[in-house]
């Protein structure tokens, strides 16, 4: 389709007709029933408009039949959205299994990506088209907001959690990126541009940016320099719980709850390891709250995830 | 000397006593309501200012009329006066005061001390807000997201925060004092079902106040204490959880929305009812359905939520319950139609604005089901369709509603009729106006316009000039009430007890009414709205329209 609906944003992924479907939907429901009332009551007004000062009205004032109807009719009309608004809304918020994933720093006030291959942009993000992309994001200071209108899509980046937000881009160009949670003086001016690449041009522009340590292998310098390896190793005995094999496994925790080991676990684990203690080990663990950027924890993290392997 | 000024010279709560401190001590409701008009209509007009000055910067896309820090300053001030100042407070506070007692038929409120503490706090609140905003000025804006307020804006959160948690106090004792004047107080023969509709959604109303205001003072309590303290309640690298004071905010601040709007509603259901000369149709319905809106406004707060990263499975529930409320609002909104069915409709001022308030509550209303559907909303969250929304819903709904009363009841409160053609003049003004301001602001949060920016993609452009001019539109309709309300307490021709020929326990005492309301306790001896039975107490003889 190459006709512009007016005021409908450029749709530049899979998701952008799959919301613009709901949202004509609900215009229609919008303007079906504010026709409705306005005729109704215009109709209403003006047939039964006051013809003499003393005239009063007539002594109808209720009807079973009428009220059950636009009680039950609205009520059907308003579930029918509901589902259909969940169902986009689950599969806004579930990314495909296959997606790469990239990691977003939002700070005031600028956006800061890293690619799974190491390189680094601010406030702005390359991506090859057709490709399912994944952002993991948190925030170094306030709250701040992903938001690609092109896109359709969103999420709130927010201090001392990851969240994250996905996309297949369709269609090669350059797209606004806005902050949309109001984080201070520079809010406004806290935009880029996503641009979406043929994946021949993006590799040649992948090749074109100097060259930096991809994330894993940054987290591990990292691992080494902080010396983790002192404690998590696979080998008995040791202070700390060996990693490898970690992610995503559930893991017991000394309380006997069990959590799975996700990015949000690890990344609390580092910065307050005292919240969930593995089970079979003591509280003994520092936290590196202050010797980690976020981006060096997602970088920890990302080394983490690499580590192959059955651990015990 | 004629009967006309004969009647202006018996005493009324306006001349029973003069002097400053007669005013600023008394105890009549009445007198309290004139205090609240006084009140919030100054915060309004500095609201209002504030969002002319916010116009008037969006009119270019570049950030060039004021720097970024003032704006920011800018909308926190417009949104903190215009909610916790004028909407939450304006139809309680002037109208509610003003004419609970009388229609019920009893002479005051059950606590006409508390009653004017209520009006001290409010005052004394919106000083110290004021006084915040004018010191230091405050960024936040009016949702005081944490971190931001707690940990990182140098601006003055604490005053401005305690100015509201103070004004809040003020909100619950006059609930409370509603609510124990609607049980306790009624003359005879007024049964729950004999209360005018006014009554039944100031009721919910209260309810709202009474329950959901204390956990707004825990709240800002907690956000002083973040800042002051450093409690960490808040604050990610203390274990603490931002998103947890969205929950605890609007826990009250979505509860908040239906204060604004229930008593708008109150107002609606009175307009319309003296205006078609008749019944409210389905009145139980009108009466639960205020009750609804008040107990399903409690369980919808994490519908402002859905991109907060909070889990699908809570965002869906909210979603579910956000739909519900619709349902209620329907019923009023299909009951108020329906009562023109049959009815003697006539279109002075205050009915243009019941008429224009069912448009525009209409698309307020329906634009609030896009918004709790999750797949629209992830789009438009935090963008310019939300706010065109909610000004759908507060300025089409709560100012639409007020002023309509504001007119309707104009002679009641001062005995005197304000000029009608300027009065519809000024409703045309302030329907087109706002049609034209906030209509276009949908389009450009479809379009991805954030909300809360200061500077904007040159594309923009047009739809946004187009929204400021509208605004300056608007801004005229307001000022008209101004003049002609000051110019007819000097020449205004005398109203008499009833110029609409309405009915209700309000139109059968003089205008201004006595000190205590009624010459003898009034004795409710048939139903509510009897237009269609000719009942005694109508003015004149008023016959039912002929069969259609």
């Amino acid at each position: 389709m190459n006709f512009k609906i007016p005021f409908v944003p450029e749709q530049a992924s899979t998701m952008a007709r799959d919301v613009d479907q709901l949202t004509f939907f609900l215009v229609g429901m919008a303007v079906f029933f504010t026709v409705l009332i306005a005729v109704m009551v215009l109709y209403f007004a003006l047939r039964y408009r006051r013809r003499a000062a003393d005239q009063v009205g007539s002594s109808f004032d209720h009807s079973t039949l009428l009220e059950v109807t636009w009680t039950v009719i609205p009520l059907l009309i308003v579930l029918f959205t509901f589902g259909w608004g969940a169902k986009v809304y689950f599969r806004l918020y579930r990314p495909p299994a296959d997606a790469v994933q990239y990691y977003v720093t939002g700070k005031q006030w600028m956006w800061k990506a890293q690619h799974p291959t190491g390189q680094r942009e601010i406030n702005e993000l390359h991506v090859p088209v057709g490709q399912p992309t994944r952002l993991l994001m948190t925030s170094e200071d306030v709250i701040h907001s992903f938001f690609v209108p092109a896109f359709r899509t969103k999420a709130d980046v927010v201090p001392g959690r990851y969240t994250s937000l996905w996309f297949t881009p369709t269609k090669p160009g350059r797209y606004h990126l806005f902050c949309t949670e109001y984080c201070g003086a520079e809010h406004s001016r806290m935009i880029g541009w996503v641009t979406v690449q043929e994946p021949e041009e993006h590799q040649r522009w992948l090749a074109s940016v100097p060259v930096q340590t991809a994330p894993a292998v940054a987290g591990g310098e990292l691992y080494a320099r902080l010396a983790c390896g002192n404690c998590h190793r696979e080998e008995p005995g040791l202070a700390g719980p060996p990693l490898h094999g970690l992610f995503g496994r559930e893991v017991e925790l000394a309380d006997g709850r069990t959590v799975r080991a996700d990015e949000q676990y690890l990344r609390e684990s580092i910065l307050r390891p005292g919240a969930k203690v593995v089970a079979g080990y003591q509280p003994v663990m520092p936290s590196y709250q202050s010797q980690v950027t976020e981006e060096n924890v997602l970088a920890l993290i990302d080394y983490i995830k690499s580590l192959e392997g059955v651990a015990r | 000397m004629s009967s006309e000024a004969m009647a202006a010279e018996r005493p009324n709560y306006l001349n029973a006593t003069t002097g400053l401190k007669s005013w600023l001590l008394t105890l009549d409701h009445k007198r309290i309501g004139i205090l609240y008009l006084l009140g919030v209509s100054a915060f309004f007009v500095l609201g209002g200012i504030f969002a002319m000055l916010i116009r008037l910067e969006l009119v270019t896309p570049a950030g060039d009329l004021v720097q970024p820090d003032a704006y920011n300053r800018l909308f926190t001030s417009h949104g903190v006066l215009m909610v916790f100042f004028f909407l939450i407070p304006a139809i309680p506070g002037v109208l509610g005061n003003f004419l609970i007692p009388i229609m019920i038929g009893t002479k005051d409120l059950a606590f006409p001390r508390l009653n004017l503490l209520s009006w001290y706090l409010f005052m004394a609140g919106g000083t110290m807000a004021l006084g915040g905003i004018i010191a230091g000025g405050v960024d936040t804006g009016w949702t005081f997201y944490t971190p931001y307020s707690s940990t990182y804006t140098m601006t003055a959160v604490i005053p401005v925060g305690l100015g509201v948690f103070v004004n809040g106090f003020s909100g619950i004792l006059t609930g409370l004092n509603f609510m124990v004047t609607i049980h306790r107080m009624r003359a005879p023969g007024m049964t729950w079902f004999r209360l005018p509709l006014f009554v039944w959604s100031h009721y919910a109303t209260s309810l709202i106040q009474v329950l959901g205001t204390p956990v707004l003072a825990i709240t800002l309590v907690l956000l002083v204490f973040e800042r002051a303290f450093h409690i960490g309640v808040f604050d990610p690298t203390r274990g603490g959880d931002p998103v947890f004071f969205q929950h605890l905010f609007w826990f009250y601040s979505h509860p908040a929305v239906y204060i604004m709007i229930l008593p708008s509603m109150a107002v609606i259901s009175e307009l319309i009812a003296a205006f078609a000369r008749k019944r409210i149709f389905g009145y139980h319905a009108v009466a639960f359905a205020s009750i609804g809106i008040a107990v399903l406004g409690f369980l919808v707060w994490g519908h402002h939520m859905f991109v907060s990263g909070q889990s699908v499975y809570a965002g869906t529930a909210f979603s579910l319950l956000t739909m519900l409320v619709a349902i209620p609002s329907a019923i009023k909104v299909f009951n108020w139609s329906f009562t023109l069915y049959q009815g003697s409709v006539s279109f002075q001022t205050p009915m243009l604005y019941a008429l224009g308030f069912i448009g525009l509550f209409m698309i307020g209303g329906l634009t609030g089901v896009f918004l709790g559907t999750l797949g629209f909303d992830v789009h438009v969250h935090d963008t310019y369709f939300v706010v065109a929304h909610f000004h759908y819903v507060m300025v089409g709904g709560t100012i639409m509603g007020y002023l309509g009363g504001l007119h309707y009841w104009w002679p009641k409160i001062t005995g005197k009729l304000y000029p009608e053609f300027w009065g519809k003049i000024s409703a045309l003004l302030v329907f087109v106006g706002f049609n034209l301001t906030f209509f276009p602001q949908f389009l450009l949060g479809y379009m991805g316009m954030p909300r809360r920016y200061h500077a904007y993609p040159e594309e923009w452009q047009v739809l946004n000039v187009l929204s400021s001019a509208g605004a300056s539109i608007l801004g005229l309709g307001f000022v008209l009430p101004v003049l002609y309300f000051a110019w007819s307490l000097k020449k205004g021709p005398l109203a008499g007890r009833n110029p609409w020929g309405a009915r209700g326990l309000e139109w059968e005492t003089d205008s201004p009414p006595p000190t205590l309301n009624f010459d003898e306790p009034p004795v409710m001896n048939h139903e509510v709205y009897p237009y269609a039975d000719g009942e005694p107490g109508s003015t004149s003889g008023m016959k039912p329209a002929s069969a259609h």
